[in-house]
């Protein structure tokens, strides 16, 4: 997905860039509104993370410009502490959602999931895996008509393993995968959420291979 | 707060004062009008006395050697017009008695001309005199004859009476129409001091404007001293709070990047001890960010239960935007938050302080809770109020601890792995103390934790 | 009913060193713990002894010693002798008036004295219980066919008439001798001049002098006289012999002499007095009060005529020695022309 983080603390711009592309987002960085707009007016974004205050000027003059151009692009606000009475004026003011610095990234994602749900996105998310569909924003598998609703942790496990189909991934990197939202996952869990999933797959083309000793990867038929 | 020491009161002293007055002015009032209607009532007996004496005189005449008065019937009769008096006169040539009374006492120190006066007593009353004098021409030459007139004090006592009720009726008017005066007076100067107490308290909490409203010169310092005053208040609230958000800005954004930084590194080792050692960072980073975050939470909680703010809240309205404000959380957690009860309750308060409180609450919930375990939030109406209680299905707390939970940085014992502090109870529980309500904490049996929280109604 | 009465006749009391004289006295009722009411009057026990009577009626087991005394005699008893009387009845005003001026009554206040009219108590000390007009009484017989006058100016025209008729017939009080005609007489001259008019035409007539109205009246009776001036109209009314006489109550002005009771200073039994002074008040002002003396006698038919003699100190101005010489001196010059 595509990223615009307007925010002018240098270390916690570098932070976030790095920590999205981690994920495989690619991201603009624009220090200023006045770059926003020269960002805005050329690409189109998945969804803008922004910062309210700003070295020339009050992100809510961003968000106000941009209800008034009818963007259809979610905004996830960027607040400080003590702004708690803004909140309600920021959503007024057309954000979508709106975080407490400093920003904890597994919220962070799940947010930015939440409000593209909510948004109902362009289908520009689906990964077609043999006779299945799977829907990364809403979290869904489509096999026909039957459509499965992943829960959280399933479907972050199923998406590191979709992005990569055929390629083993341990246990321990799977955990990591999933340490940054959840400070205890054990290697254990994972054999319960990759259970799980081969449940949800039965009636599908997909299945989740077990490498012995190595660990496990996605194989479509 | 304490309440402020009274030391009398400016109304009343202003009231006495008044009064005092009043009371100092209207006993004079009643000796002067007393003293003047009494010289009055004197002076036009003392002229009726004189006008008798002097009728009495003219009527003597020198005639066949001797003296002859035939004073008209109006000498005494005059006398007796207004009330029954008693009359006494006495006719004398020099010092030889011609008529009348001879024992009525002389007036001492006679003037020659006009008539002199004196109070005396006479035959077991008292009199007032009036005597008069003039030369006649007799055989034997010039002779003084002088005539008395004396008069009992009747009507002069029953005048007295009425004119002494009198004063004292214009006495008492004149009291009572000060001790009115006195009130509007005292009404009137407290009135600007009522204006400006009342304008002031009227305001809400967060109102530190300067009083504008035009106010007597005696109370400028005052009014000046309390602007002054207020305007330092508002810069050093304006300070605190922006003290307490650069300091979460600078304490949580270097751990944010910290954070960050390890969390990439660990994703790019293959190194299995790495990355354990990157994963407790993380912790132990979440772990200080956390408890910062709460402290600083803590720190805004206390700064604003100094001047709450009392508004209209929807309980079920503030339940379900927290619910719905945590449920990506929720949801990344698997973790089924349910909302039970669809009662509305409106309570008065701090609609930030008890948001950020059930935040909280309910972000202690989940952190404690397992995933896929479920946390239900029922809203009910109790008596005159309303009962929030959050119910989880977690791990409960250690039954030992239960009395001290809520003591600053206490925590569950068997949280140690869980990031998180006993402050986010703290806050609760100060919050909805602060509302006049309690939070009642138990384990339930058969594993999970109820926190019940409950607001009066106002 | 008359309630049985002792009575004593005497010409001295006894137990009294008088020297004041007294004409009559008399004793009502009984009492056995020695409570006697003792009065002294100028008015005959006749006029009195129904008021007496139904007094004692009222309050049996009292006394009433009753003493009858000319009005000079009185004033001698009470001023000059210090004699104690619990109530002093008199028909001289001026005099009665000295007294209390002189300090010789005491003040007494009752509901009832506070209820007179201003007319009838002078300084809570005399209280005036009867109406005394002074009228002309004139012989029916006599006159016949002359119409009898209605006021002083009818009488003078009729006398300067008929000199001849009335010469030596016509009679009035000698005002040396009657305190009572001195009185009438003194008022008379405020009222109006035609009293020196009068006593003029008197004294060219002749006119007889008289000590008293009932001789008056009775030479009017016996035809000596045909006119008799300034009578006590009571004692005419009271006369059995009533309809021989005209009893004139002049249309010009009526003297009215008021009968006044008052309280010694010296009283002995206060309380008895203040008793029968209320009781005397209560009866004689009371709605349908039949004047004392005269029941015939109606003075609400000459009230515009009416001169009621007012008590207070005027009535001292001719008591004055100088003044009652002057007056004396000029009356004498009137009536005695010959």
């Amino acid at each position: 997905m595509r990223f615009l983080l307007i925010e002018d603390n240098k270390q916690l711009a570098s932070a976030v860039i790095d920590r999205l592309m981690l994920d495989g987002h690619v991201v603009d960085h624009a220090p200023d509104i006045q770059t926003a707009y020269d960002f805005t007016a050329t690409t189109g974004y998945d969804l803008i993370l922004l910062d309210i205050m700003l070295p020339d000027g009050d992100g809510r003059t961003f968000l106000e410009r941009r209800r008034n151009q009818d963007s259809r692009t979610p905004v996830i606000v960027l607040t400080a502490r003590s702004e708690v009475a803004d909140r309600v004026g920021i959503l007024d003011l057309g954000a979508d959602d709106y975080m407490v610095k400093p920003i904890d990234f597994s919220e962070l994602e799940a947010r930015c999931r939440a409000v593209l749900r909510r948004r109902g996105g362009e289908a520009r998310n689906l990964l077609i895996l043999g006779d299945m569909s799977f829907d990364s924003l809403s979290g869904t598998l489509k096999t026909g008509e039957d459509i499965i609703q992943l829960r959280a942790r399933e479907l972050r496990l199923f998406e590191t393993l979709a992005n990569a189909p055929g390629k083993v991934f341990s246990k321990a990197s799977l955990v990591n995968q999933l340490v940054s939202y959840d400070e205890d996952v054990s290697e254990n869990a994972i054999e319960v959420y990759i259970g799980r999933l081969r449940k949800h797959l039965q009636n599908s083309s997909v299945t989740i291979t077990t490498i012995r000793g190595l660990g496990y990867k996605l194989r479509i038929e | 707060m304490n309440a402020p020491v009274a030391h009398g009161s400016i109304r009343r002293r202003l009231l006495l004062s008044l009064l005092a007055g009043a009371a100092i002015l209207a006993v004079v009032v009643y000796y002067v009008v007393q003293s003047v209607a009494r010289q009055v009532a004197q002076e036009s007996q003392d002229n009726v006395l004189a006008a008798s004496a002097l009728s009495i005189l003219d009527s003597a005449r020198y005639s066949g050697g001797e003296i002859k008065v035939d004073f008209p019937y109006s000498a005494l009769s005059m006398l007796d017009s207004i009330s029954d008096e008693r009359v006494f006169y006495s006719i004398r040539l020099e010092n030889a008695f011609l008529s009348g009374y001879d024992q009525l006492p002389e007036v001492d120190g006679v003037v020659a001309d006009g008539p002199a006066f004196r109070s005396a007593t006479f035959l077991g009353e008292d009199v007032r005199m009036a005597h008069v004098q003039r030369r006649i021409s007799t055989d034997s030459g010039q002779r003084l004859l002088q005539v008395s007139v004396a008069q009992t004090l009747t009507g002069q006592k029953q005048t007295l009476t009425r004119i002494s009720r009198t004063s004292m009726g214009i006495g008492a008017g004149f009291f009572l129409v000060s001790v009115l005066l006195a009130a509007i007076i005292a009404r009137s100067t407290i009135r600007p001091l009522d204006r400006l107490t009342a304008s002031v308290s009227r305001r809400g909490p967060k109102d530190l404007r300067p009083v504008a409203a035009p106010i007597p010169t005696e109370m400028v310092p005052l009014v000046a001293s309390l602007n002054s005053f207020m305007r330092r208040l508002q810069r050093s609230l304006e300070r605190s709070e922006d003290f307490i958000a650069e300091a979460a800005h600078r304490v949580r954004t270097p751990l944010a990047i910290v954070r960050t930084k390890a969390e990439i590194v660990q994703r790019k080792t293959d190194n299995a001890e790495t990355q354990a050692a990157l994963r407790e960072m993380v912790h132990a980073i979440d772990d200080s960010s956390r408890t910062a975050g709460q402290l600083l939470d803590h720190a805004m909680v206390t700064f604003r239960l100094d001047h709450l703010s009392r508004d209209e809240v929807s309980l079920l309205r503030l339940v379900q935007d927290t619910i719905e404000r945590l449920r990506p959380i929720s949801e990344m957690k698997d973790i089924e938050m349910e909302t039970i009860g669809s009662e509305d309750i409106i309570i008065l308060g701090d609609p930030i302080l008890l948001q950020n409180a059930l935040h909280n609450l309910f972000d202690n919930a989940m952190k404690y809770t397992p995933s896929g375990a479920r946390v239900s939030v029922t809203l009910s109406r109790q008596g005159d109020g309303g009962e929030i209680r959050i119910t989880d299905t977690g791990l409960g707390f250690p039954e030992a601890e239960l009395g001290r939970l809520t003591d600053r940085f206490a925590r569950g014992a068997n949280a140690e792995s869980v990031v998180g502090s006993g402050l986010g109870l703290t806050i609760v529980k100060e919050v909805v103390e602060a509302h006049g309500g309690q939070m009642h904490i138990k384990n339930i049996t058969g594993g999970g934790a109820c926190v019940s929280l409950h607001f009066p109604s106002s | 009913m008359r309630q049985f009465a002792l009575s004593i006749v005497l010409i001295f009391a006894a137990g009294w060193v008088a020297a004041f004289e007294i004409e009559n006295r008399t004793r009502f009722g009984s009492s056995d713990n020695g409570q006697v009411l003792r009065i002294i009057s100028t008015a005959d026990i006749g006029f009195f002894e129904p008021m007496i009577t139904a007094f004692l009626a009222k309050y049996p087991n009292t006394e009433i010693d009753y003493v009858v005394a000319s009005s000079t005699e009185m004033m001698r008893a009470i001023q000059d002798e210090g004699h104690a009387f619990d109530l002093a009845i008199s028909s001289a005003m001026d005099l009665q008036t000295k007294l209390a001026n002189d300090g010789k009554a005491q003040r007494y206040i009752s509901a009832t004295t506070q209820s007179l009219p201003d007319w009838a108590i002078w300084n809570d000390m005399l209280f005036a219980f009867s109406q005394e007009p002074a009228a002309i009484v004139v012989s029916k017989k006599a006159f016949g066919d002359v119409p009898i006058p209605k006021d002083r100016h009818e009488l003078i025209n009729l006398l300067r008439q008929h000199p001849d008729r009335f010469r030596g017939r016509v009679g009035t009080y000698d005002v040396r001798q009657s305190g009572l005609g001195y009185l009438f007489a003194t008022q008379d001259t405020r009222a109006s001049e035609t009293y020196w008019r009068l006593t003029e035409v008197f004294g060219a007539l002749e006119a007889r002098l008289y000590c008293c109205s009932s001789d008056m009246i009775e030479a009017v009776k016996t035809g000596e006289l045909l006119i008799a001036y300034n009578v006590l109209g009571s004692y005419a009314v009271n006369r059995e012999d009533r309809s021989d006489f005209e009893i004139i109550l002049p249309s010009d002005f009526t003297t009215v002499m008021l009968r006044t009771a008052m309280i010694p200073h010296n009283a002995p039994s206060h309380e008895l007095s203040s008793t029968f002074v209320d009781y005397l008040l209560q009866r004689s002002h009371e709605l349908d009060a039949q004047p004392l003396t005269h029941p015939g006698l109606d003075l609400i038919q000459i009230e515009t005529s009416l001169n009621r003699i007012r008590i207070g100190p005027g009535l001292l101005v001719f008591l004055d020695q100088l003044k009652k010489r002057a007056f004396l001196s000029e009356w004498e010059s009137a009536i005695l022309q010959n």
